[in-house]
């Protein structure tokens, strides 16, 4: 019987999404790796070997976002791990408040990030921003959170964490619930106090929740664009370029070869990063 | 027995204590969570709607003191109505963005998950590896526009329209499959012993049953495809062509004096999901952890 009906799944079903995934994210994904190597105007191409690539990691202005954008995705995905997973364990408790805080948690991952990174750009203004005025009152000086060079960078993160911590807080509380109830019952036959409970049973059984985690804003943060051009557009400088952002300033520039590039280059970091990650971990999940 | 009885007396009120003190720490405890909320989370919002309400001399100052008069509904009909409605027609190309977008995704995702689920031989795993490919890798952002131009559709909704689709087709198209094993085999034996064939029975009979995914689905992908500023940005340019993020953007240099108004934009841009949030909240919640732990 199963190998008859084999017959009846048709592929025939697979074609329209096939032929529109392939037409629109394939093909362009696999012809990257040709363009990247060309001058190109979209109608007019000239192959020029690895240049766009040299000139990528030689000139500051570009290598400068390959180095910034490790940073803003282990900065960003590393404080909604443990933002994320401290929320998660509070809220699974016996709060009376637990689903006001976790929905005001939550509610901004469903917002435009345009209109966050707006509404954040105006409160960081050094002078006449929300937050500085603040720490004004509490007689603090605070920094110039989006012009300083050295943190404009962390700035942008702080934000993309605040807007994204929902999603990870979430995650965790679903992998904490889905904790047996008898291991809390032995623990508790055994005499473990509050923290035993954290350290050795919600801690290591969280572990699956964790590394989707990890994944998740791992990779997310690698190929982030929409919020570091709302706020600082790469700036100040190029102290806050990212691949993603280089990509689009190469592309406005006229320069379709060099962004093209760009993009082959992003396609590298994340392979090169997030797949030996997600195999580390799912290695180290076989082990616990 | 009257010693008996005070000690159990005893016992009782020190029991009594103890919770009480447990119950005071708990308060505390909550107390301060609810403030850290309200200021971590609850403050931008208030920020934006203060100031989206006031005059642009008060909102000059963005600060979050309380408006002396309300300016709300002059506030609203000044953006609307800014640069020949430009907001207007930015809800509307937004809007048939999304629907047709999630049309279409819903319906060639529903059909591919069906046949990976079910369909299993040598090629399953290389499909398979396909479709997540497209979860980690970034799109090409040069190469796409240079195929929507061969094909004339550079710059037009159907070429953006398929794009979302194209990049949205992978997760959805996971959740469908995971979906599909919970609906069992006998069911399809049922449908073709009885002379169903393979569309009757994907359109009759499974795709009803795939309901609860599919309106996660369309809910995660409205948000997702009406928040979208980068693909509308790339693929989608043009002054006729507006979406709703891309005013926002395009307002950040005009407005620039005119805070209440930047607000305004904010807000009436934040309303769509705010209502999906209000309706939906358990529905999105739960699309967002099932495509994470399996």
């Amino acid at each position: 019987m199963t190998k008859s009906i084999n017959r009846f799944y048709t592929y025939y079903f697979l074609l329209p999404a096939g032929i529109i995934y392939f037409v629109f994210f394939l093909f362009p994904t696999i012809m990257s790796f040709f363009f990247s190597m060309t001058w190109w105007t979209l109608t007019d191409w000239k192959f020029i070997g690895l240049e766009n690539f040299i000139t990528f990691f030689t000139e500051p202005s570009l290598n400068i976002g390959f180095k910034n954008t490790i940073i803003y995705a282990v900065v960003t995905s590393g404080l909604k791990v443990i933002f994320g997973f401290l929320l998660g364990v509070f809220l699974c408790s016996r709060l009376k408040t637990k689903s006001f805080i976790r929905s005001m948690v939550f509610f901004p991952t469903l917002l435009s990030t345009i209109a966050v990174g707006i509404a954040f750009t105006v409160m960081m203004h050094p002078t006449q921003g929300l937050i500085n005025k603040t720490l004004q009152v509490l007689g603090m000086v605070g920094p110039d959170w989006l012009g300083d060079t050295r943190i404009a960078l962390l700035s942008v993160a702080l934000v993309d964490v605040w807007k994204g911590v929902g999603i990870a807080t979430v995650i965790f509380i679903a992998g904490i619930m889905s904790i047996p109830e008898e291991y809390y019952e032995a623990l508790m036959m055994d005499g473990g106090n509050a923290f035993h409970k954290f350290w050795y049973i919600i801690l290591p059984l969280s572990r699956p929740a964790m590394n989707s985690v990890i994944i998740l804003s791992f990779i997310g943060g690698l190929r982030s664009f929409d919020l570091i051009w709302a706020m600082t557009k790469g700036g100040p400088g190029f102290s806050t370029d990212l691949i993603a952002s280089i990509i689009y300033k190469q592309y406005q520039a006229g320069f379709y070869g060099l962004s093209t590039a760009g993009n082959v280059i992003l396609f590298i970091v994340v392979s090169a990063l997030a797949l030996p990650l997600y195999v580390y971990l799912n290695r180290k999940e076989v082990d616990v | 027995m009257p010693m008996k009885k005070e000690m159990s007396q005893l016992a009782e009120e020190t029991k009594r204590a103890v919770w009480n003190g447990k119950k005071v720490k708990q308060l505390i405890i909550e107390v301060i969570a609810v403030l850290l909320t309200i200021v971590v989370f609850g403050i931008p919002f208030y920020f934006v709607i203060i100031n989206a309400v006031k005059n642009t001399q008060e909102s000059s100052l963005l600060n979050m003191s309380w408006p002396s008069s309300f300016h709300l509904l002059e506030n609203v009909r000044t953006v609307l109505t800014a640069n020949d409605g430009m907001v207007v027609r930015a809800f509307i190309n937004s809007t048939l963005l999304t629907v047709f977008s999630i049309i279409i995704l819903v319906l060639v995702s529903s059909m591919a998950g069906f046949v990976l689920q079910r369909k299993i031989n040598k090629l399953s795993s290389f499909f398979n590896f396909l479709v997540i490919t497209g979860l980690i890798i970034p799109p090409a952002v040069v190469p796409t526009i240079w195929v929507l131009n061969s094909l004339g559709l550079f710059k037009t909704l159907p070429g953006i329209v398929l794009v979302e689709v194209a990049l949205g087709f992978p997760f959805a198209a996971l959740l469908y499959k995971s979906f599909m094993a919970t609906i069992p085999r006998e069911i399809d034996e049922a449908a073709l012993i009885d002379g169903c064939g393979s569309f009757r029975l994907f359109f009759h009979i499974i795709f009803p049953l795939l309901k609860p995914v599919t309106s996660t689905i369309v809910i995660l992908s409205a948000v997702g495809i009406y928040n979208d500023f980068v693909n509308p940005l790339y693929f989608y340019p043009g002054a006729e062509n507006v979406t709703l993020q891309l005013t926002l953007y395009n307002f950040m240099s005009m407005y620039k004096t005119d805070w209440n108004l930047l607000f305004t934009n904010i807000l009436l841009i934040s309303l769509p999901p705010l209502i999906l949030f209000i309706f939906f909240s358990k529905k999105i919640i739960a699309g967002m952890t099932a495509g994470s732990i399996k």
